[in-house]
This record gives structure tokens, sequence and C-alpha cells, in this order.
């Protein structure tokens, strides 16, 4: 136990380490485009599987969290010109408030009938933001860089550290949940939620207190969204897209470790990001819906599940 | 505030609209609400019914409404394709279908959605027949012809379902199903192929509904989206699989968006039905007239 904390933080420290020395050595703009997608990605998932994974709650409202990210930060450049630090400090708080509420208003509903409700939201929040002429309204809004810091060459390069900093935070808090009492608490209710009542665990406030974190962390990583298109419109960022996308990176991965949304979302990104530059983004969903069919038909589990059940085969050929 | 006359024809409108709302439901009702089975591909295979008609109308000249028709066998058999796949994956192996149901299905909307596109392209599609483009003068109001005939022939579909389910065997059956699954296995039936046959007509009632749906305005491939708010909230408010319920709610629900289309404007109306739908899942999941605890 005590080496795995220790390798987890090497391994933390070595990958910042690592996305810092490519932003000050590779040249080339391409790989922070493309790489931002992919983290800000890993942050969508991990956040999503605390919720949907640990708990089995499954959230269609990710493009809700995301698209309120992602306006909080656009409100806040407008209103008072505020840093980026700022606004990403801001949309975590609008998320976990969001998270809140909508924990309260749906988490007593189960199943589909969850899924369907936090869909709902998404498109009543979009709606909202559609018909609020301060932040655009449905024609979108337009937003200038501010001048970068110094210690990067360029503000992609910066949103691409930064994104990397709320994996690193992503994953830390989902790996302690997982461990603590919190995550055999969702564990539980997810397996028999009556029996989990019954024996004492207080469901209710489990799931609320997930549904806060996903929500904040879900925000957070939305919000840098803004500076990182230097545009924003409703029907982008809220789109439903985001929310099935980020759905099936968990799935694929595998939903009982914290590893498996990094998996599911790297594999899954880097594949829509290659598609995306070689043939075109209507394939791009044709994939994500082919992935997230196979998948879930073949290997229930992800790729987690899959993993593991070669090592067992492999330890059984050899006994 | 708004005068009286308008009020009236919104009120009016939305009759028709809602009519037309309880046909495009009516399957979802028998799949979702009868079966269980969390179908949102639903709207998408609406949309996938409207653009089969489309290419009838637009390359062989077909009347809509007959090339509704003509496709409702193909629709089906892919209903009963899609069932048989789930129930093999999901049902049969008797695991949590929720979580991964969900995504199947959900997984399959995407890639229905997306072949539309590749095949059709993303652009508005309409078809063209004598009645569209006409209306009807009846006072001081203009009721276009084409919402005329999407509530009649909306109107017999509900009915002639209600009285398919009530009155055949094969209907009974599908009823008894719902019920209680066990006590029908018992007697000697096979419950799997009742519910395929279901899911087959849930599914096939969706030619005449695609006609209605292009038939009433343009469709684009996208559209899907906004009908999981229409059609779930008249499901879930009309109470799970009771057709008259299905159609009292599709009504509410029309007759809401037409007056906030004519009040407050059209870029409010995307949220009505969802908001409705959050709505009755969060004072009372059974429906208006749910008889389910």
């Amino acid at each position: 136990m005590r080496r795995n904390g220790i390798a987890f933080w090497v391994g933390a420290a070595l990958f910042l380490v690592a996305v810092f020395a490519m932003t000050q050595v590779v040249r080339n703009q391409y790989p922070f485009f493309a790489g931002y997608v992919i983290l800000q990605f890993i942050v969508l998932a991990v956040a999503w599987s605390i919720l949907g994974g640990y708990a089995g709650y499954v959230n269609f409202g990710t493009s809700a969290f995301f698209g309120v990210g992602v306006y909080t930060a656009v409100f806040l450049v407008k209103a008072t010109g505020a840093p980026l630090v700022v606004q990403i400090a801001a949309a975590t708080i609008v998320g976990a408030l969001l998270g809140f509420a909508v924990g309260l208003l749906t988490l007593r509903m189960q199943g589909i009938y969850f899924s369907i409700a936090t869909i709902a939201i998404s498109i009543v929040i979009e709606t909202s933001v559609t018909n609020w002429r301060y932040v655009g309204g449905a024609a979108g809004i337009q937003i200038e860089r501010p001048p970068v810091m110094e210690l990067f060459n360029d503000y992609v390069q910066m949103l691409f550290f930064v994104q990397a900093l709320l994996v690193v935070l992503a994953v830390t808090i989902a790996r302690y949940i997982q461990k603590s009492w919190i995550g055999r608490g969702l564990q539980a209710l997810r397996d028999d939620e009556l029996a989990a009542e019954c024996t004492g665990v207080p469901t209710l406030r489990l799931k609320l207190l997930a549904c806060v974190i996903s929500g904040a962390l879900m925000c957070a990583a939305g919000a840098p969204a803004a500076m990182y298109v230097q545009y924003a419109d409703p029907s982008s960022v809220f789109n439903l897209n985001y929310s099935v996308t980020v759905l099936a990176m968990a799935l694929i991965g595998g939903t009982a470790h914290w590893m498996g949304p990094v998996l599911g979302a790297i594999l899954l990104g880097v594949t829509q990001q290659v598609l995306a530059v070689t043939i075109s983004s209507e394939v791009n969903v044709l994939v994500l819906g082919v992935m997230l069919v196979l998948f879930v038909v073949a290997a229930p589990e992800g790729i987690l599940g899959l993993i593991r059940r070669a090592s067992r085969g492999r330890a059984e050929g050899e006994a | 505030m708004i005068s009286m006359d308008l009020l009236l024809n919104a009120v009016v409108i939305g009759v028709l609209l809602g009519c037309f709302y309880a046909a495009v439901s009516l399957g979802l009702s028998v799949s979702f609400g009868l079966l269980g089975v969390p179908q949102v591909a639903h709207p998408a295979f609406l949309i996938l019914a409207s653009y089969g008609v489309f290419f009838l109308n637009d390359r062989y000249d077909i009347d809509p409404l007959l090339a509704g028709l003509l496709i409702t066998p193909l629709l089906f058999l892919f209903g009963v394709a899609v069932y048989r796949l789930y129930y093999e994956t999901f049902e049969k192996r008797g695991n949590d279908a929720g979580v991964r149901g969900i995504a199947f299905l959900f997984g399959i909307a995407f890639i229905v959605e997306v072949l539309i596109i590749l095949q059709f392209g993303v652009d508005q599609r309409s078809v063209t027949a004598s009645y569209i483009g006409k209306a009807w003068q009846i006072g001081n109001m203009r009721i276009p012809v084409r919402l005329i005939i999407a509530f009649a022939v909306a109107s017999a579909l509900t009915v002639f379902l209600a009285l398919y389910l009530s009155r055949t065997f094969m209907g009974r059956a599908i009823r008894a199903v719902a019920q209680d699954q066990e006590a029908l296995q018992l007697m000697g039936a096979n419950p799997v192929k009742i519910k395929q046959w279901a899911f087959g007509i849930a599914t096939a009632v969706l030619g005449i509904a695609g006609a209605l749906l292009i038939i009433v305005a343009p469709i684009e491939p996208t559209l899907d989206r906004a009908y999981i708010g229409r059609t779930f909230c008249v499901v879930v408010m009309g109470g799970l699989g009771s057709m008259t319920g299905t159609l009292i709610a599709a009504i509410i629900l029309g007759v809401a968006e037409s007056i906030v289309l004519s009040t407050l404007g059209a870029s409010w109306a995307p949220a009505i039905s969802f908001a409705m739908l959050l709505g009755v899942l969060a004072i009372r999941p059974q429906g208006l007239l749910g008889r389910r605890s």
C-alpha cells in the first residue's frame, strides 16, 4: 500500500515534468492543440466515473457541467477580465454548487430516470444561456487571450500545462475516493442501494458528495476551454456529444479503478484526434458509437477487465 | 398580456401539435413503458424513418403517408433485430442492463445519426405533397392543412394501437408480459418472443410517425435530440404504457409549447419538454395517470 502510494506520486511528478519539458522543447504547435483536448477528456472521464463508475449513476449531464465551466470563464473575462487561475477557481465553485443542486433534484431517481433527468438539465441550462444576451446568446461570443505568462512561449502551451495539472488533481481525488470509506460506500450502494441504506450507509449524502466533487472537476476542466478556442457558443459547448464521449471513455476503459477512465480517454481521444485530421469529424462520431456498442457488448468490464482476464489466463497457463 | 385571439389560436395549434407528439411517442410508450427497455434510440429511429419517407418521396414521388406505410415492415424487422441483440447481450445474462443498456442504445442512436449524415448530409430536408403549404381559414384563425393531416392520422394511429393492445390476442399478451413475465412463462408462453414482437410493433409505428414528422416540418439528422425530451416527457408524464395517458400528456406538452412559442419566442421552445419532464420526474415519477408504484 505504502510503496504503491510513493509510486503514484513519483509517476504524477514525472508526468508533470515531462509535460513542462515538452512545452519548453517542442516547437510544433499541433501536439499541444491535440494534447490539450485529450487531457481535457481525461479530466472529464475521471470526474464522470466518480459518480457514474463508483456509484453506478449514469450521468448524461457532462455537457451541462462542461458548458457551465466554459461560460463561467466567459462571464468573468467579459465582466472583470479575471486571470485564468481565477476563472478555473470560480468554475470549480460554481460546478460544486451546480452538482449539489443537480444532486438534490435528481439523485432520488434511479436508473434511466436519473440519466434522462441529467440530459434534461443540460438542455434547460443550454436554453437559458442561449437566451442570455450578455454572454453572446445563440450567436456565441469571441474572447481575446491576454498575454501569456513568461514561463511559456505560447498561450496554448500554457493551457496544455494547466490541463495536465487538472489531470493530476482529478486522478488524485478519484484515487483517494476509491481507497477511502467514500468509495466503499459508493460501491456498496451501487451493488444494492436498499441493502446499503439498511446497513447504515448514508446513501443520499454519499451520492450528493460524489455529485458535488464530480461536478466541480468537470466545470474546472471546462473553464480553460474558453481561452483555448477563443470562442464559445451554447450549441457546441452544451453538445450531447460531450456527455456520450465521456461516458464512452469511462466504459471503454473500465469503471472499477481510476486507471480505467484514463486509459479509455487516451484510447478514444487519440483515435478521435487522428480521425479528425485524416478523415472527418462525422466519422469521429461514428467511431464513438461503434466503439461504445462494441465494448458494452463484448467487453463489459472495459480494457481493465480485458487486462485482468488476460493476466489471470496467463497465470493459470503457467501453473 | 396577449390577446384572447392569439391565446385561442395557440391552444388550437397546441392540441393539433399534441396529437402529433402522441403519434411519435406511442412506440416509446410500448418499448419503455410496457417492456421497460430504456429505448433512448427511439427518437433516432424516428428520424431514420423520416429519412426513409424523404427518400421514397424524393426519388419515386410517392406520397409521404404511403411511403410511411411502405417502410413499416422494414422497421418492424429492424426493431425485432435490435431487441434480439439487446436481449442476448443484457436481459439474457441477467446482469445490470441499467448502465450498459442505456450506453448501448445511445451508441446505436449515434451510429444511426452519423449514417444519416453520411448518406443525406446535414441540410434540412422536406417532402412534397399537394396538401403541404395550404391552410384552412376558420374565423380569425389560419390552420395549416399539414397540421390537420398530422392530427387526424395521429389520432387514428393512437386509437388503432390502443385497440390493438386491449382487444387482440397478441396485444393482451404484450400487456401480460409487462405485468408479470414469470406468470406468463408458467402458463407455457414464451415471454421473449412476445417482447420481441412488441418491440417490433413499437418500431413499426414509427413509419407513419416519421411520415408525419417530415410533413409537419423539415427535418435534419440531429433533430432526434430535441425529440428525446419530447417523447420521454410524454411517456413518463402519461404514466408508462398507458395509451390514453400518452395522448393526454402529449396534448398538454403541445399546448404548453405552442403557448410559449407565441409568448416568449422560439428560442425558449427546446427547454419546455425537458423542463416539464424534470418537473414530472421530481414531483410525480409515476406520471399523471400512472398506476405503478
